[in-house]
């Protein structure tokens, strides 16, 4: 596939394809939507029976909690497996590529244009689906604080391999504590992440893709012929 | 074939009489699959006039039992620490209940395994018919020991009986042909009663034992597995696998080869491994790393002092004397306990006193060694005086986290050498006994030259704790501690150091530092929400 990002109005910092016909596309397979809805509810999950094993509520046992948070991260872990050999089987890790180009622009939309009423800077294509800042945002998620989360969880679960070093107990400490810090980060992110679905388009259209896996793109005319001959079956209309 | 209910009830009627005594030694035998009936021996079937005339009969067959029984430590009362090499054991020890045995022989060797010791600063009797067989053998249900007769059974009905009922005559030689492996009632005529009364020194050991419910206790509810002591106490010999003194706190050892019993120790691990819970389920395997750190006993034991009998948790010496309008010692009964009895909380003789049941031990990490505050060791009253202290830590790789009987006690020490004191407390016909006179300078003076220990002829009172290991009275699995009981703030483990514990602290630096994050997050969005509204930029555009 040939790149979708090619600037032509002599605006560097924007991204737009005016050669570009929009097609409603199979955007995210089915994979895609399994992977993103298992992990928000897992996310989810881990959310609340963390909280009830830190003791910030009982609605729960503490058994009980344990149990569901340890069932669905080794699960969520499998599933991450999966999605690792899938993105980069099918070259989908490209779209979590941070990029420079336009992250200024989105930045600042989100900081002032869309205060303003202004109509947000990044055209979605269906290599690039996510804008810069998307993209960046994400790679961080995936490369450092997921691994923090996970990596900690993992720690902090096998603590009988590793209690008998010297100050275990101390270290132990140490990593449920970051545990605890990442994992309110990723909450964080959540909402953030459903909070930016509402700007630029509504809830529903925002969420919508990710339900059905089509959504309008611009596809560049050799996107578009190379999808004729060889992904009729990403082309919906 | 018919039966005819007269015939019938005839049968049972005349069966009944005719082996009322000799019943009780044949159902022993058929219950321990014995093939001896002792009631057939002719050597018992005699009236014996005492206690160690039934011990030489015992011992024309059983010739090395007596032996045995005197080197073990219910024989001797002495237990050298192998550890710290403290000599310990009941002759030597003191205690926050009635104190020591020096000075107060008759009346605490009321409960030695053996007939005549009346005095501590010699060995016990050499005389191997001084050994009391029928203490732990007898299986009639009505042998017993006289409270204050140094180990001899009553043969009038006069006086107490080591449990505190009215005395009765003894049968001996009903006794003596009923002999069997002991059975609960034995070792708790004995251990249910320490410290001078149903449950009031251990907790976990009280008359509650004999018939207990399976809440009460798992492996010995009759309705169950039906355990006796020795179930668990494994003899060989007449040693006892067990000990207070040195504690198998931990046993990594386990059931040893696959499929069997240890029957060296007495600890949970011997029958139940080292992994009990099961590995198949998330709770399971959590709940098995859990068992090199955390006895079973913390978890399995969620209460002790359970099943309606109350143990002492508190003895204040200092307020012992108070006399009534009449001049008569006063005595106070304002406790009642589950079952219904009603409780000494002040006597004139012993001072104040507060019980608790179904109570939430006290939990520190131990590695089975306890270290015993002799009457020799200086101790500093102006802090409360551990009289055992419990050894352990986190980080000695061999301590697990316990459940303790807390005591709480307040008794006489020597305020001129600082060190806790013996005391005469028994002797009716003493004029040093305190329970005859009142008079602790007497009683301290006499204690001390008894136990051979130096005395300044001074002395106050001092706060004490003593701890007793709680392993009795487990639970069924469904009324095992919750998690939350020590995963939660304020849990059961707040104080005990080194050890993490998920869920004490919801705002520890991590939990505080990750919701300054959410919040920072969370704000911003509701600030950029705001904004949004009031400069009217709404949706904002859509995507080109």
């Amino acid at each position: 596939m040939t790149d979708a990002t090619n600037a032509h109005d002599g605006d560097p910092q924007v991204e737009t394809c005016p050669d570009c016909a929009e097609r409603t596309v199979l955007v995210y397979p089915k994979f895609e939507r399994l992977w993103h809805w298992s992990q928000a509810a897992s996310i989810m999950a881990l959310f609340f029976t963390g909280l009830a094993m830190n003791g910030i509520h009982d609605l729960i046992s503490f058994e009980m909690a344990v149990k569901i948070h340890t069932l669905v991260a080794l699960a969520l872990l499998l599933l991450w497996v999966f999605a690792t050999f899938w993105l980069f089987t099918t070259g989908t890790y490209k779209v979590f590529l941070p990029r420079m180009f336009g992250l200024l622009k989105v930045a600042r939309y989100y900081a002032y244009g869309v205060f303003k009423g202004e109509h947000h800077p990044y055209q979605k294509s269906l290599t690039q689906r996510l804008n810069p800042l998307q993209a960046l945002a994400y790679s961080a998620l995936k490369t450092v604080i997921f691994p923090m989360v996970w990596g900690t969880g993992l720690v902090y679960l096998t603590y009988n391999f590793w209690e008998t070093l010297p100050n275990a107990p101390f270290w132990l400490e140490v990593v449920a504590n970051l545990h605890l810090a990442v994992a309110y980060f990723v909450v964080g992110f959540v909402i953030l992440h459903i909070y930016l679905l509402t700007i630029g388009h509504s809830f529903r259209e925002g969420v919508r893709p990710m339900v059905v896996g089509t959504e309008k793109v611009a596809l560049t005319p050799e996107q578009e012929a190379y999808i004729e001959r060889h992904e009729r079956w990403r082309l919906v209309d | 074939m018919p039966h005819h209910p007269f015939r019938l009830s005839f049968v049972v009627l005349s069966t009944v009489l005719a082996l009322a005594g000799a019943a009780v030694a044949q159902d022993a035998t058929k219950a321990t699959g014995s093939t001896a009936d002792h009631s057939k021996f002719k050597e018992l079937q005699k009236d014996f006039q005492s206690g160690p005339e039934v011990t030489e009969a015992c011992l024309g067959c059983h010739t090395e039992a007596s032996k045995q029984v005197m080197h073990s430590v219910h024989w001797k009362w002495e237990f050298e620490n192998p550890t710290t090499g403290q000599l310990l054991g009941k002759s030597h020890v003191l205690n926050s209940f009635c104190g020591n045995v020096a000075s107060n022989e008759a009346r605490c060797t009321s409960c030695h395994t053996g007939y005549g010791w009346t005095d501590m600063s010699s060995p016990p009797p050499a005389d191997e018919a001084a050994v009391d067989c029928l203490v732990c053998h007898d299986n009639s249900g009505q042998y017993t020991k006289l409270a204050t007769g140094a180990g001899h059974p009553p043969l009038e009905a006069k006086g107490k009986t080591i449990t505190g009922a009215d005395a009765w005559v003894v049968d001996l030689k009903q006794a003596a042909q009923s002999v069997a492996e002991p059975t609960r009632e034995n070792c708790g005529g004995c251990h249910f009663y320490g410290g001078g009364g149903d449950n009031v020194k251990h907790g976990d050991l009280s008359s509650a034992l004999y018939h207990p419910t399976k809440e009460v206790d798992v492996h010995m509810a009759q309705d169950g597995l039906n355990f006796t002591c020795e179930t668990c106490h494994h003899s060989d010999r007449h040693i006892f696998a067990g000990s207070r003194y040195d504690v198998h706190a931990t046993d990594p050892e386990g059931t040893g080869k696959p499929g069997v019993m240890r029957k060296d120790v007495a600890t949970c691990e011997s029958c139940h491994g080292t992994t009990p819970h099961d590995m198949l389920t998330v709770t399971g395997i959590k709940l098995n790393d859990h068992t090199d750190r955390v006895a079973c006993q913390s978890c399995h034991i969620p209460e002790f002092a359970r099943g309606g009998v109350a143990t002492k948790t508190r003895w204040d010496w200092s307020t012992a004397g108070k006399m009534d309008a009449e001049g008569h010692p006063l005595h106070l009964n304002e406790y009642t306990q589950g079952n219904g009895k009603e409780l000494h909380t002040y006597l004139a003789t012993k001072g104040d006193f507060e019980y608790g049941e179904d109570v939430v031990p006290y939990y520190s990490w131990f590695n089975g060694q306890v270290d015993y505050t002799t009457a020799d060791q200086k101790i500093d009253p102006s802090k409360v005086v551990e009289i055992n202290k419990i050894s352990g830590s986190s980080g000695d790789g061999r301590s697990r986290i316990w459940p303790f009987k807390r005591m709480e006690g307040r008794q006489a020490y020597d305020s001129g050498l600082d060190h806790l004191v013996y005391s005469n407390v028994w002797g009716p016909t003493t004029d040093t006994a305190y329970w005859t006179n009142f008079d602790w300078g007497k009683a301290i003076a006499a204690g001390m030259k008894a136990a051979g220990a130096e005395y300044s002829g001074e002395y106050g009172f001092v706060d004490t704790y003593m701890y007793w290991p709680i392993t009795h009275m487990v639970a069924p699995a469904a009324d095992a501690l919750d998690c939350r009981e020590c995963h939660a703030q304020d849990g059961r483990l707040a104080n005990l150091a080194g050890v993490y514990l998920p869920g004490s602290n919801p705002f520890s630096w991590g939990g505080l530092i990750g919701i300054a994050f959410f919040v920072a997050m969370a704000g911003g969005v509701l600030l950029h929400t705001t904004l949004r509204i009031f400069t009217r930029g709404g949706k904002g555009g859509h995507h080109d």
